[in-house]
């Protein structure tokens, strides 16, 4: 019998529609660092938040043991209490507190009521030193770089007492050398007797630092690894994480490819958050009429960048790079540019980005080209709702009439509605950014036998999904971005899950 | 569950399709959020006419006296001017504080150029006009290009251009004005074809009655065409007794006004200039590109500016808009009195806004139409007026339009909480 200081037996959490984990079990020895691994949307950050209390006891299944006593975490503070703290993976500092008042945000070294601040940055000044940090505590957090906040909310968890340590990607938006010396400090923090869980896409990392790793998929636990032992390789990992077969979740089709439609060459994007930040680096892309491109990449790769930077410079900025239509090359400076080169990207958050919710179907419909309908600056209202009304029966958009409000459709029908929206702008060149996040098995059938009849009148698409098997499914080539950079291409007959995966968890210099 | 899992055919039958949570519902559910939402939209108009029949009740018929009516429109109509511009400003998601001081500083400009200077009155009223303009682009600038809220822009815009109207008026009134604005601000059309006698309501101006009658049928007309137009698109229509019973009820309403205007006078010039002015702001808010383009920056600018929207172009020409607007209303405040002053349209803005947010606009932006500013603004109009007639001291006026006000969008929010609760 090992001595756990955590086990979770048999948690299920489910959405509304989504069995998000499904009678996971995972067991962490006292003092050692065990990191999670999985795709996206296999269940690691969800564990992690039942684990902390951010879904709190009785909206899940199963049983939580910490050191031996059951857990029933009504929220994270009864989780900090026992010593378990999370950090997650969008860094949660106070950018304008100084780093003395974000380490006690909520846990204020106090007097009476009256902070003492002596005692406060007296405190900070010992916990920053030893996560190794040489700053003042009076520092505001927005003057530290990332790597540095990232150890900042270290100290942060320290100042909590914590026993258990939850990292949610803490190395995702970290260079080469603050990811090592976070590392280290991880390294350190064991031999104190800390308990670390690491969740991580960066294997080469995992197979470093980990003294064991469990693996998820598809919110069930495949399998525990035990790295001490040696000869757990990265392959190993990825063949744990990606080993499903293919059901029949996809319709068939053949692709009639033509000649080349966009080209994208050296295409380089710098963060407009982080100076300097290179977020896509160097990028080349082609695309075919008839094709069905992929692009794949873990969170953090870049692919929504890579994109929106091409979409008329909706992203980042200092972009640099050419990009050919039908051989030409175009400049595309606006959304309007790009729109009127033929080129469409409908978004991966479709609430946010992709609808107006409080308008009607037809309005949506209509909004990327709204000139289509009108005359001399007069939108033709009866036109509009023709048009709207063909695709609303095309493409089977479920609602009583296109005057319906878009906001009370269900996910699959809202969908719909946006690759409605960006057929209506007649493209040549369709992006369509995770079309199937959050809809169901049956309304994801339909929208790949949309993409396939588009693809049939010979536009040329780029899916950008998580989700390996889709792109697997019904793409013709996959292109797979790591850290800003196309690290491979695949063709359909060459594509396995594994092979993706390692270029996906490639990291070039 | 009476709905049924969606696509059958053309899902192999081996998958097994879950049912969609949200799609269980819309067969039952959109009919009653559609009609929650109607209600949104008419429940002002029943609103306004509920409080048309309490006044007119408390003030023992004084409230549609001839005389009364045509004051309510002209007291009121440079707040109905401000509040179309208010609208299209409050639709797309911002606001605008200092809607009374450009009313004040356009209506100093014009008493300086017609008054001191002797300009001519037409080239002093197009020049104030550009003024107008030329202050909506400064407020626009700031808040399109340079990303500063318009809350900020326009609070700073209250201070400068109080402070330009008293250096323009160098602290003291400026008047009289020319007659013709005068006219324009306060007077009536003249009687070009004399009275008609309409039998016990007495005379009436034939001019005014004949306007009113093509107005009613221009209104038949195009309600007409429109309603072809849709079956021809073979859209749903209202069915044709219903149809032609809101038509009778809008002309009875319109003819109503009109024979007792006719009654009191001709027809108040500013009247028809407000007419003029909802005819044209109502088209462009509904049925052209850059009004569309409102609706989408205010309903979700992300998504407004990922489908080619010129967001900021949007937003820097409805606050040049709205400066051309409170000029219009500058002019005809300051003609009204006769005088341009230093405190002329205080607080002005806030009846405009208030206006908006009676007349159904969200405080989040996206919703709102012309018509329901200016009902909005009529409401307040006719509480204004009508607590006046039966005596009621200010602060009580006060009170009541403040408590309109919350109502009115505490309605509005709870609707819309409970259109989300049944979603």
């Amino acid at each position: 019998m090992t001595d756990a200081i955590l086990q979770m037996r048999g948690i299920t959490k489910t959405f509304p529609g989504v069995k998000a984990l499904q009678d996971v079990n995972l067991e962490v020895r006292r003092g050692e660092i065990h990191a999670i691994c999985g795709e996206n949307g296999a269940g690691k950050s969800t564990l992690m938040k039942v684990l902390s209390g951010v879904y709190p006891h009785g909206s899940y299944d199963g049983e939580i043991y910490f050191d031996g006593g059951m857990c029933d975490f009504a929220g994270i503070r009864d989780s900090e209490k026992r010593g378990i703290v999370i950090i997650h993976q969008e860094l949660a500092l106070s950018p304008y507190l100084s780093l003395a008042e974000n380490i006690f945000l909520g846990n204020e070294r106090a007097k009476r009521g009256l902070i003492d601040w002596n005692r406060t940055n007296a405190e900070a000044a010992d916990l920053l030193n030893r996560v190794g940090l040489r700053e003042n505590p009076t520092t505001a957090a927005r003057d530290l770089g990332v790597g540095k906040q990232q150890l900042v909310e270290i100290a942060k968890a320290l100042s909590k007492e914590v026993r258990l340590l939850i990292l949610d990607e803490p190395t995702a938006a970290l260079n080469d050398e603050d990811s090592a010396h976070l590392l280290d400090l991880l390294r350190g923090l064991r031999d104190e007797g800390i308990t670390c869980v690491i969740i991580s896409h960066k294997l080469n990392e995992i197979e470093a630092v980990a003294d064991a790793v469990t693996i998820l998929r598809d919110g069930r636990t495949i399998e525990t690894l035990d790295m001490r032992a040696g000869g757990v390789t990265e392959d190993r990992i990825i063949s744990g994480m990606v080993g499903r077969d293919l059901e029949h979740r996809f319709p068939p089709h053949e692709s009639t490819i033509g000649e080349e439609v966009l080209r994208i060459e050296d295409w380089t994007v710098h963060s407009p958050t982080q100076h300097g930040r290179v977020v896509v680096s160097e990028a080349h892309l082609t695309l075919r009429r008839g094709e069905i491109v992929g692009l794949a990449g873990l969170m953090g790769a870049g692919r929504t960048e890579l994109a929106m930077s091409v979409f008329g410079r909706s992203y980042g900025v200092d972009i640099s790079g050419r990009v050919f239509k039908n051989g030409k090359e175009i400049q595309i400076r606006t959304v309007g540019d790009a729109i009127r080169h033929g080129i469409a990207y409908a978004t991966e958050d479709r609430k946010r980005y992709g609808l107006n919710l409080i308008e009607d179907i037809k309005r949506n419909v209509s909004a990327a080209r709204l000139e289509k309908v009108a005359n001399r600056g007069w939108v033709h209202d009866n036109e509009e709702y023709r048009v709207a009304e063909e695709f609303r029966s095309s493409l089977n958009i479920k609602a009583p009439s296109v005057a319906s409000t878009t906001g009370n459709l269900s996910g699959g029908n809202q969908q719909k509605v946006v690759l409605a929206k960006w057929m209506f702008t007649d493209p040549d060149v369709l992006i369509l950014d995770e079309p199937t996040r959050g809809i169901d098995v049956g309304a994801k059938y339909e929208i790949y036998g949309i993409i396939n009849r588009l693809a049939d009148q010979g536009k040329a698409i780029l899916v950008i999904s998580s989700e390996l098997p889709e792109l697997l499914g019904i793409c013709d080539r996959i292109y797979a971005l790591s850290a800003g950079r196309i690290t491979g291409e695949l063709s359909r007959a060459n594509a396995t899950p594994e092979r993706l995966m390692a270029y996906m968890t490639t990291v070039k210099e | 569950m009476s709905s049924v899992a969606p696509t059958s055919d053309q899902i192999p039958t081996n998958t097994s399709v879950a049912v969609d949570p949200d799609l269980t519902s819309p067969p039952t559910n959109t009919p009653r959020s559609r009609s929650s939402v109607g209600l949104r939209q008419s429940g002002i108009y029943i609103a306004f006419a509920a409080i048309i029949v309490l006044f007119e009740v408390l003030t023992q018929g004084a409230l549609l006296e001839p005389q009364n009516i045509s004051n309510i429109v002209v007291q009121n109509s440079y707040i109905l001017i401000l509040a179309i511009g208010m609208i299209l400003i409050i639709i797309a998601g911002h606001i605008d504080l200092s809607a009374g001081s450009v009313v004040a500083v356009t209506g100093a400009i014009a008493a300086v150029l017609m008054v001191n200077q002797h300009v001519s009155w037409p080239l002093a009223i197009v020049i104030t006009l550009v003024m107008g303009a030329l202050i909506g682009a400064w407020q626009g600038f700031w808040i399109a290009y340079f990303g500063i809220p318009a809350f900020i822009v326009t609070l700073a815009g209250m201070l400068v251009f109080r402070a330009l109207t008293l250096t323009v008026l160098g602290n003291q009134g400026i008047g009289p004005f020319p007659d013709n604005v005068r006219t324009l601000a306060n007077g009536f059309t003249p009687g070009f074809l004399g009275n008609v006698g309409l039998g016990v309501l007495g005379g009436a101006d034939l001019f005014s009655l004949i306007v009113g009658v093509l107005a009613v049928a221009g209104i038949f007309g195009v309600q007409w065409r429109a309603r072809r137009g849709r079956i021809g698109y073979r859209q749903a229509v209202d069915p044709l007794p219903i149809f032609a019973l809101k038509l009778a009820g809008a002309a009875l309403v319109l003819m109503f006004i009109i024979v007792q205007i006719a009654r009191f006078k001709n027809l108040p010039w500013v009247l028809v200039l407000l007419a003029v002015l909802v005819l044209a702001y109502t088209l462009i808010s509904q049925r052209t590109v850059f009004g569309r383009h409102i609706y989408a920056v205010g309903g979700n600018l992300q998504a407004a500016s990922l489908s080619g929207v010129k967001v900021k172009a949007v937003t820097f020409w409805i606050f040049v808009n709205m400066g051309v607007l409170a000029a219009i209303a500058g002019i005809i405040f300051a003609g009204r009195l006769n005088q341009a002053g230093p405190t002329a349209g205080n607080s002005f803005e806030l009846d405009a806004i208030a206006a908006a947010f009676i007349g159904g606009a969200a405080v989040q932006g996206g919703v709102g139409k012309v018509a329901g500013a200016i009902t909005g603004g009529l409401i307040m109009a006719v509480i204004n007026n009508g607590m006046s007639l039966i005596g009621s001291p200010s602060e009580r006026v006060m009170l009541v339009k403040g408590l309109v006000l919350l109502g009115a969008v505490a309605f509005d929010v709870w609707s819309k909480r409970r259109a989300g609760r049944t979603r």
